[in-house]
């Protein structure tokens, strides 16, 4: 199965939530260490909300696409909403299939969330 | 020459096909593959001869024994070594430990262990892990467009407190093989003793131990179209005498009482428990295979086919290759990156067309350090590759630029 499509490709191209926040209120770092990709990722949550996110990352399309796919899917929504995001609710918003190997790429960027909000 | 097309025969494992295409296998540095002779021997070993060395006196243990043996004096006579000097181990990994562990075990604060930054994690985390109880220190020497200095390593030498160099022959990373025989003359001119990491070059050039002048010599089976689990340490034998068991057990001993203990005087006290035998038994297979084709022809066709890799990887727009690119200096490895393209995409694109390659920093993090990258796109060639394997590599690179640019 090709996990190249369209939506992965135009997330990693161009990915709209590529940046920082000046007021970013929570904030967490990650790296993969065992491929070298990193991740930085910042939220501006106002009210228990999120009002805005965004993330700066070095990494293979998979894994930042699936951080553009998912900090557009937080967005408004309450941190007790996204506390409860699980792998196979990623999974589905990626739309693929991934191997455990590239798992790890997708996840990156749901585990720097989870410890953002941890903070 | 060798005749390639039939050499790919010789392996079943080219006969699989997934989802309807062939394996283009191109991650010979990680593993290679096993022709039939070696997996027939396997299988040989356990229906005829199947049972432990070194204890029976009954006929089974007797010829096990000497096909154990027999494998130990063909290992030696293929490094130039003799048998008394070859210990079996699991690995390169666990040769490399049983040095490190075996014979370093006296070191203190003011010594020196020298390093370099092309190390495999295997040459560098049992030197580390040893250097947290012994306080000695470790240096590496530079790796600057993809070679060390020689020159470097006098300035090192020159200080008097360098106790050891620890060095792969051939990168895995960058394919660079580097000059042991000239290294090895500063070594014994500034007492410096000097362990070899042959993993990578042992399957594919000549390796001559006494022309060298290594002290230690460590390389796998299983990257020589062996089995998995056969790991080999040379060690000069005017060294034995200082070199302690690594691991300890039944086999080693002659004596053991309450209030004594005495380990054999041969090479067998390094072999402690039941050893790996159907496979030691295996690997003489592949080594028949290797001295069939001869190790001279071996490194011929694998220069040509570096050489027109490089040649065809350097017409991609955007690729850069890392390291010495002249094919005479390196082993079949070659590792690079394209612009915009993660290794771990490429790769995955790649295997789309069953074209296996390694993407990540093949555990060289120091060296993807020095080279500012977090990782690397490796294919690495063996003898059963081919021109048309490395065509269809460039095809599928191509593939994967495009999916990216468009």
């Amino acid at each position: 199965m090709n996990i190249y499509r369209e939506n992965i490709l135009a997330h990693c191209k161009s990915p709209e939530n590529f940046g920082s926040l000046k007021n970013a209120n929570f904030k967490a770092h990650d790296l993969n260490l065992s491929c070298g990709d990193e991740i930085e990722i910042y939220l501006e949550v106002k009210d228990n909300k999120i009002k805005d996110a965004k993330f700066q990352a070095k990494g293979c399309a998979i894994s930042i696409a699936s951080a553009d796919i998912l900090l557009e899917n937080i967005k408004n929504k309450s941190l007790n909403q996204i506390k409860n995001l699980t792998k196979e609710d990623l999974l589905k918003l990626l739309g693929i299939e991934l191997t455990p190997t590239r798992l790890k790429c997708a996840l990156l960027s749901l585990n720097t969330l989870n410890k953002a909000i941890k903070k | 020459m060798i005749n390639i097309n039939k050499i790919k025969n010789d392996f079943p494992i080219f006969k699989r096909k997934i989802n309807g295409k062939e394996i283009i296998y191109l991650d010979n540095a990680a593993t290679s593959m096993r022709p039939n002779k070696v997996i027939n021997a396997i299988k040989n070993f356990y229906e005829n001869y199947n049972s432990n060395i070194h204890r029976g006196i009954y006929t089974l243990s007797e010829e096990a024994t000497n096909l154990y043996e027999n494998t130990r004096e063909k290992t030696a006579k293929f490094i130039n070594a003799s048998s008394e000097e070859i210990i079996f181990t699991k690995n390169t990994t666990e040769s490399i430990n049983f040095i490190v562990n075996g014979y370093f075990y006296n070191l203190n604060k003011n010594d020196v262990i020298l390093l370099t930054e092309m190390e495999h994690n295997s040459n560098i985390v049992p030197w580390k892990l040893l250097s947290k109880r012994l306080k000695f220190k470790i240096a590496y020497l530079n790796v600057n467009n993809g070679e060390i200095s020689l020159k470097e390593l006098i300035k090192y030498a020159k200080k008097g407190n360098v106790k050891a160099l620890s060095i792969t022959h051939a990168s895995n990373v960058l394919g660079i093989i580097n000059p042991i025989k000239e290294i090895s003359k500063i070594c014994r001119k500034y007492k410096i003793r000097l362990i070899v990491d042959g993993a990578q070059a042992v399957p594919h050039i000549k390796v001559d131990v006494k022309d060298l002048n290594v002290d230690f010599y460590a390389f796998s089976a299983h990257k020589m179209l062996g089995p998995f689990g056969v790991g080999v340490l040379y060690i000069k034998k005017e060294l034995i005498s200082n070199l302690k068991p690594f691991i300890s057990g039944g086999g080693t001993v002659l004596e053991v009482t309450k209030e004594n203990l005495k380990f054999k005087d041969n090479i067998e006290k390094y072999e402690a428990g039941t050893q790996n035998v159907a496979d030691v038994v295996a690997f003489s297979s592949s080594l028949d295979y290797l001295n069939k084709i001869g190790m001279n022809n071996i490194r011929k066709h694998e220069i040509e086919l570096t050489k027109y890799a490089l040649k065809k990887l350097s017409e991609i727009p955007e690729l850069e290759i890392y390291g010495n690119l002249n094919p005479e200096k390196r082993v079949g490895v070659i590792s690079f990156n394209i612009k915009g393209i993660h290794a771990h995409d490429l790769a995955q694109i790649l295997d789309e067309n069953k074209i296996c390659i390694r993407s990540s920093h093949h555990c060289c993090m120091i060296l993807h350090k020095k080279l500012g990258i977090s990782g690397s796109a490796r294919v690495s060639f063996y003898v059963y590759n081919t021109k048309k394997d490395v065509d269809e590599l460039i095809k599928g690179i191509n593939k994967a630029v495009e999916v990216f640019r468009k």
